[in-house]
């Protein structure tokens, strides 16, 4: 094509394509309609909730003398209790992803179509899961801490209890989406139902489940370092203790710990998973 | 069929069963190694969390007897007796709801803008050098790995209890989690239509304006709408600290053990949470469905 066809190409086509060049009148008034909404209720939303300059002003004055206090990070003593409690987050992530795991398995076939039980029970395990993740890990560390006592032990089961409700759906999910051939040839050489689930389903479905669970143990350790706020074990007890008494070198190192802890974390479950797996093709 | 399958010599057969089993062998071993060590750790994090299976035993009742209260009245009548008496406080809780989805709102618009301005200096294609680029990524991984909870702490001293700290805490979080998300859009778009643009000596801002926006401004959406679904979520615990919401009231019912209001407000949360779930979900399958009808 020569660049004069071109030229004159652009003439036709501003002609034939008019939507392309300029936008129509109407897709115009919706954009600056919804815009508009996005804006007024952001208006709405900082009227109601108490914004104003003075106070941003003085609050961000405050965090910078905060910033100031917590160079140089500093243990202050406590270097021995931090760790101990910085283990116990990672023990109360570890568990509560590995059980919570372990439950979710069943459940996820229970909610895929056509693997345990009919639809009445499938249904149930959904609206069951879809419950159970409405709730907050935080409120969860709550109602345990009335079974089992403030401690980590509460704090484990909180965090199972919120991931076998996203378990249960991100299972079903790789559970419905698998190939079902090697199912149905399973099927063909007189296996049953727990055959077909074993040796057609459970073998494609192993890298998803694998890596998922790796992915959220890595982002538990960041919940299980809060629910200490409510008494759940870990690190997050002190670490609110330490914000509430402006303590913030210790505040500065805790939070460090906490970051170097989250990579540490990170690297070692790549790696894993890399190896489990085989490569990174089936992290999403 | 099967008489016409013709055998290997029993010598050579006996050397490829050797080698299935040693290979069947080396699994199996690694595979109980792994087990082991898996075992190992259990027991490890398991004292270390102090998990008491004989505790958890004794006190599961608790849980069920738990829940049994919450559905029941301070007179003792079962919670649907007097849904009226249940929800006494709604007017107080449905404008707590409203405050939360505002902090919700707010949090994720202001993380979203700050995310829309830096995503491009984090991407590998756009960043102008790889200085501006780490230190992108970098303050991106900071702000969404500490927990908004820890920055809602924090807030809440320097700017006084109420919805602003976690307003401001919302928005830190979800500028590096959505940062982060864009950044990866922005390195899968078309270089094409960004070379097309530079050949016309557009700068840089009308580079990203007319040759990246168009590409990547319906994934940016869609991740923000997820995010606030997400961060719906994180805004019914911001009043557990004081940073505003629902969160506030519902602490309040748990430690005074007013336990029909646990009931009311938790099913509250949950009906919010499931009617944004859905609503985003919807919006969403349009803004693709608009994508890949272009």
């Amino acid at each position: 094509m020569n660049p004069k066809a071109s030229l004159l190409d652009r003439e036709s086509a501003r002609r034939n394509h008019p939507g392309l060049v300029r936008p129509s009148i109407r897709s115009r008034i919706v954009t600056g309609l919804v815009v508009a909404a996005l804006v007024a209720l952001a208006l709405f939303a900082l009227a109601r909730l108490e914004f104003s300059f003075t106070r941003l002003g003085s609050g961000l004055a405050q965090l910078a003398t905060f910033l100031g206090l917590m160079v140089p990070p500093s243990a202050g003593g406590h270097a021995m209790v931090f760790f101990k409690s910085l283990g116990e987050t990672v023990a109360i992530a570890f568990l509560g992803t590995l059980l919570a795991a372990a439950i979710a398995l069943p459940l996820g076939f229970m909610a895929a179509q056509g693997m345990i039980g009919g639809a009445v029970l499938r249904f149930l395990t959904r609206r069951f899961s879809d419950t159970v993740r409405g709730i907050d890990t935080l409120i969860w560390a709550l109602i345990w801490i009335n079974v089992v006592g403030l401690g980590p032990f509460a704090g484990v089961l909180a965090i199972m209890t919120s991931d076998i409700g996203s378990f249960t759906k991100l299972f079903s999910e790789a559970i419905e989406a698998t190939d079902r051939k090697p199912a149905e040839g399973v099927t063909s050489t007189g296996g049953n139902r727990f055959h077909v689930m074993r040796f057609g389903v459970l073998p494609q479905v192993m890298p998803v489940l694998i890596s998922q669970t790796l992915y959220y143990f890595e982002s538990n350790t960041r919940s299980a370092t809060i629910i200490g706020i409510v008494g759940a074990g870990g690190i997050g007890l002190h670490l609110a203790e330490m914000i509430r008494t402006y303590e913030w070198d210790r505040v500065a190192f805790i939070i460090l710990m906490i970051l170097a802890t989250v990579a540490i974390i990170d690297f070692f479950s790549s790696r894993l998973r890399t190896r489990l797996i085989g490569s990174r093709r089936a992290e999403a | 069929m099967a008489t016409a399958v013709s055998r290997l010599p029993e010598s050579q057969i006996a050397q490829h069963i050797a080698a299935y089993d040693r290979e069947q062998a080396a699994k199996r071993r690694s595979t109980l190694i792994g087990l082991a060590i898996l075992l190992m750790l259990i027991l490890l994090a398991g004292n270390v969390a102090e998990v008491d299976p004989a505790k958890f035993a004794a006190n599961i009742h608790q849980l069920t007897s738990y829940f049994g209260r919450i559905f029941f009245l301070d007179n003792g009548q079962f919670v649907l007796t007097d849904p009226a008496e249940w929800f006494w406080g709604w007017k107080k809780w449905l404008v707590h709801i409203g405050d939360t989805l505002l902090i919700a709102y707010l949090g994720t618009m202001f993380g979203a803008i700050g995310a829309f301005f830096c995503c491009f200096a984090a991407s590998s294609n756009l960043a102008r050098n790889g200085t501006a680029r780490f230190v992108a990524r970098r303050v991106l991984e900071f702000c969404r790995t500490v927990p908004e909870l820890v920055f809602a702490l924090i807030f809440v001293v320097a700017f006084g209890l109420g919805p602003v700290p976690g307003v401001l805490a919302i928005a830190i979080h979800t500028f590096g989690a959505l940062g982060k998300l864009f950044s990866e859009v922005v390195e899968n778009i078309d270089m094409k239509p960004v070379d097309g643009a530079v050949a016309t000596g557009a700068s840089r801002w009308q580079v990203i304006r007319y040759a990246v926006v168009p590409q990547v401004l319906s994934n940016f959406a869609s991740y923000a709408l997820l995010r606030f679904e997400i961060n719906v979520r994180g805004a019914s615990v911001m009043g557990f600290v004081g940073a505003g919401g629902i969160g506030q009231e519902l602490i309040e019912a748990v430690r005074k053990f007013y336990y029909s209001d646990v009931s009311a407000i938790l099913l509250l949360i949950i009906a919010t949470v499931m009617v944004i779930d859905l609503g985003t979900e919807r919006i969403r399958h349009n803004l693709i469905a608009g994508e890949q009808r272009r």
